[in-house]
């Protein structure tokens, strides 16, 4: 899929991110936002809570957004979504797609609660998280995204993370919404593809987007699409779709163990990591790749 | 057609009348009923709006600004832990300057709990940026709730109707409500304002380095508010025959003494300025409707020949006193540095603020050369 010949759903042409913004070199994130608006169209709203994606966002009075924009507060970014789709809804502006737009921390800490509420209510509403695996925009501390053995400012060294990710997809499956799918910017036609499916899903849909950050992950900038497709290639981060809470639909099957190794040692985030440590996050990612087998059967 | 209703069903009323378009609601003692009655407004489609059942107060707040960044007419209610819980949203709505209403039950913050009335809970969200009314009927509660969607959508602020837990929620009294032609009449549909919208697409909430402007704009917005909610006021009473002003004076001219107070403990204290006044002693009755913005010129013009005030505070700041007190004793300084202001602090978690206690601070104010410090009323011994 990740071969433009088989590119079935080609990248929409509109831009609506504007150039200019102020996001760092080779920032993950940024990719996702554009991938994302192109695949929604211009008839779109938008919801921000603080993020690095708000300060990409631009400052009064400039924006680097072509779609209405409201930033709000860090835990609110679905039940702000929810909002603007009720008053929307009541005004019989139907059309109009409301996208929630957070990061891992705004989704999976601080805004998990209005983000159940939301999925449990079955609103309806995209919402995107992208992934980069810690609080990025206030320096890079730990989330409950940041994977075991990785370095943040609040993680330090020989105290890297000692837990492993929350499993945020399992959880909004549990919530038995139409539509879950995760996606990398790794990946862009599946990426849009997957935008593209949710846009015609009615109720809650759900994203979760991997995005590197060379900023917080310790990287070369040029490498963010490397890192991306590597973090799939080899289990880390996996490809699938939840449809209705049980329905698992694996996009890429097979996963590289022997890969593992060069996944962690490009990233400064991991310098710490020893040789069993990286053994047991192969261990790990197979143990999560059987269980998903299991779901997709 | 005027019904006996509780005060909380008037607010679902004049919700009802206002045609609210969004309304967001997390259940709290004792404002639940108020939401209750909204949600079956909307399920047996008497209010075309859409109800959301959030699952905290703050997404309640959050919910109220998504819809009104659209242009919606929204509506929220709470109480004492819900308000708090939504502290950090009421900043927000302010400084988006969105036109939200929202009822406040008045209730004891714990710990420890309490249900009962207490003003300290929207008292302590004085700087938020909303606009604070206090009412002591259900007739008021109905009345103020209408006016506040016009005043709200003109001066683009959020605006908190407050009412007493129990004493003054759950009391039923007659009720006038207007035909809906004429509530349509002087409440029409909301002006238009800068919305969020896909045609024109803009950002709002940005990060900004003129934080200090908008906030002046803020400040200019709440001075305009005073006059406003006045000609909305003046034109309430045109309509519908019934007024209430900023602040309410009652026997308060040639007056030995002059009571200030919020809320349901101004309707005692007329009661007992009526007894003392067969008994010779003028006592003046000043009950402060509008807290924010603060009615300085206004108390200051009512208080300009006062001899003697006692303010009667169901609130309280720790380390500081009663919030009322402090507010005006702030507002005076200018015009009246020398007067003697008395401070009470009485009904704290819903007790009771009986005839008896009135009389009991007029006694203790009278005979008191003066102030005394800040003396507390039904301590238990």
């Amino acid at each position: 899929m990740d071969r433009p010949a088989r590119m079935k759903f080609p990248i929409p042409q509109e831009e609506l991110m504007y150039s200019g913004h102020t996001a760092c070199p080779g920032c993950g994130a940024a990719l996702a936002m554009r991938y994302v608006f192109k695949a929604l169209g211009p008839n779109t709203m938008v919801v921000i809570p603080p993020s690095c994606a708000g300060t990409i966002a631009g400052a009064f009075p400039s924006s680097s957004l072509k779609i209405p924009t409201l930033r709000i507060s860090f835990e609110t970014a679905a039940i702000s979504a929810s909002g603007i789709r009720a008053a929307l809804d009541v005004m019989g502006k139907k059309d109009i797609q409301v996208l929630a737009w957070a990061g891992d921390g705004g989704t999976l800490d601080i805004g998990i609660q209005a983000l159940s509420a939301a999925a449990e209510r079955n609103d309806n509403i995209i919402y995107v998280c992208y992934d980069n695996e810690a609080y990025m925009n206030t320096g890079i501390q730990r989330s409950s995204a940041t994977p075991e053995g990785a370095w943040t400012t609040t993680t330090p060294v020989p105290f890297t993370k000692d837990t492993p990710k929350k499993d945020i997809v399992r959880i909004m499956a549990a919530h038995k919404i139409p539509y879950i799918a995760t996606a990398s910017v790794g990946f862009p036609p599946d990426l849009i593809k997957k935008v593209q499916k949710a846009k015609e899903v009615v109720g809650t849909r759900f994203l979760l987007v991997f995005s590197p950050c060379p900023t917080g992950w310790r990287y070369s900038s040029e490498m963010t699409i490397h890192i991306a497709k590597l973090a799939t290639e080899t289990g880390i981060f996996p490809l699938y779709e939840v449809e209705n809470g049980d329905k698992y639909r694996l996009n890429r099957r097979g996963w590289k163990a022997e890969s593992l190794k060069e996944y962690f040692s490009l990233q400064g985030r991991y310098r710490s990591l020893k040789e069993q440590d990286i053994d047991k996050a192969k261990e790990r990612v197979a143990k999560e790749w059987a269980y998903l087998l299991r779901l997709a059967e | 057609m005027k019904k006996v209703i509780s005060a909380n069903q008037a607010v679902s009323q004049a919700v009802l009348a206002a045609r609210a378009q969004v309304i967001a609601a997390y259940p709290i003692t004792p404002q639940s009923t108020i939401v209750e009655m909204l949600a079956s407004f909307c399920a047996q489609g008497d209010l075309q709006a859409k109800f959301i059942n959030v699952e905290s107060e703050h997404s309640a707040m959050a919910a109220c600004i998504a819809a009104a960044s659209v242009g919606a007419r929204t509506f929220t209610a709470t109480s004492s832990q819900g308000l708090a819980l939504m502290h950090e949203m009421l900043h927000y709505a302010s400084g988006l300057r969105f036109p939200i209403v929202m009822a406040n039950v008045n209730r004891a913050l714990g710990s420890p709990f309490n249900l009962k009335a207490d003003l300290s809970d929207s008292l302590s969200q004085r700087d938020t940026g909303w606009l604070q009314f206090y009412c002591e009927s259900g007739q008021e509660v109905f009345d103020t709730i209408i006016q506040s969607f016009k005043i709200s959508e003109q001066i683009l602020l959020p605006i908190m109707v407050n009412l007493e837990g129990f004493i003054l929620s759950h009391t039923y009294e007659i009720v006038d409500i207007p035909e809906q032609d004429r509530i349509d009449a002087f409440l029409p549909r909301p002006a238009e304002r800068p919305i969020l919208d896909v045609e024109d697409p803009s950002m709002m909430g940005a990060t900004t380095d003129l934080y200090i402007n908008f906030r002046y704009k803020m400040h200019q917005a709440m001075e305009e508010a005073k006059a406003v909610c006045q000609k909305v006021d003046g034109e309430f009473r045109a309509i519908f025959g019934r007024g209430y002003d900023l602040i309410q004076t009652y026997r308060c001219t040639g007056a030995d003494i002059i009571l200030v107070t919020a809320g349901t403990i101004a309707g005692t204290c007329r009661v007992v300025a009526d007894r003392l006044a067969a008994q010779g002693l003028k006592v003046g009755v000043l009950k402060i409707k509008l807290f924010r913005p603060f009615p300085k010129e206004l108390l200051c013009q009512a208080l300009a020949d006062a001899k003697k005030i006692a303010v009667i505070d169901r609130d309280f700041s720790p380390g500081c006193g009663g919030i009322l007190a402090q507010e005006l004793k702030s507002a005076l300084l200018g015009s009246k540095p020398d007067i003697s202001v008395h401070e009470f602090i009485a009904g704290l978690g819903g007790k009771d603020v009986t005839d008896d206690d009135i009389s009991w601070i007029v006694e203790q104010a009278m005979k008191a050369r003066e102030p005394g410090g800040i003396k507390w009323i039904g301590l238990l011994e």
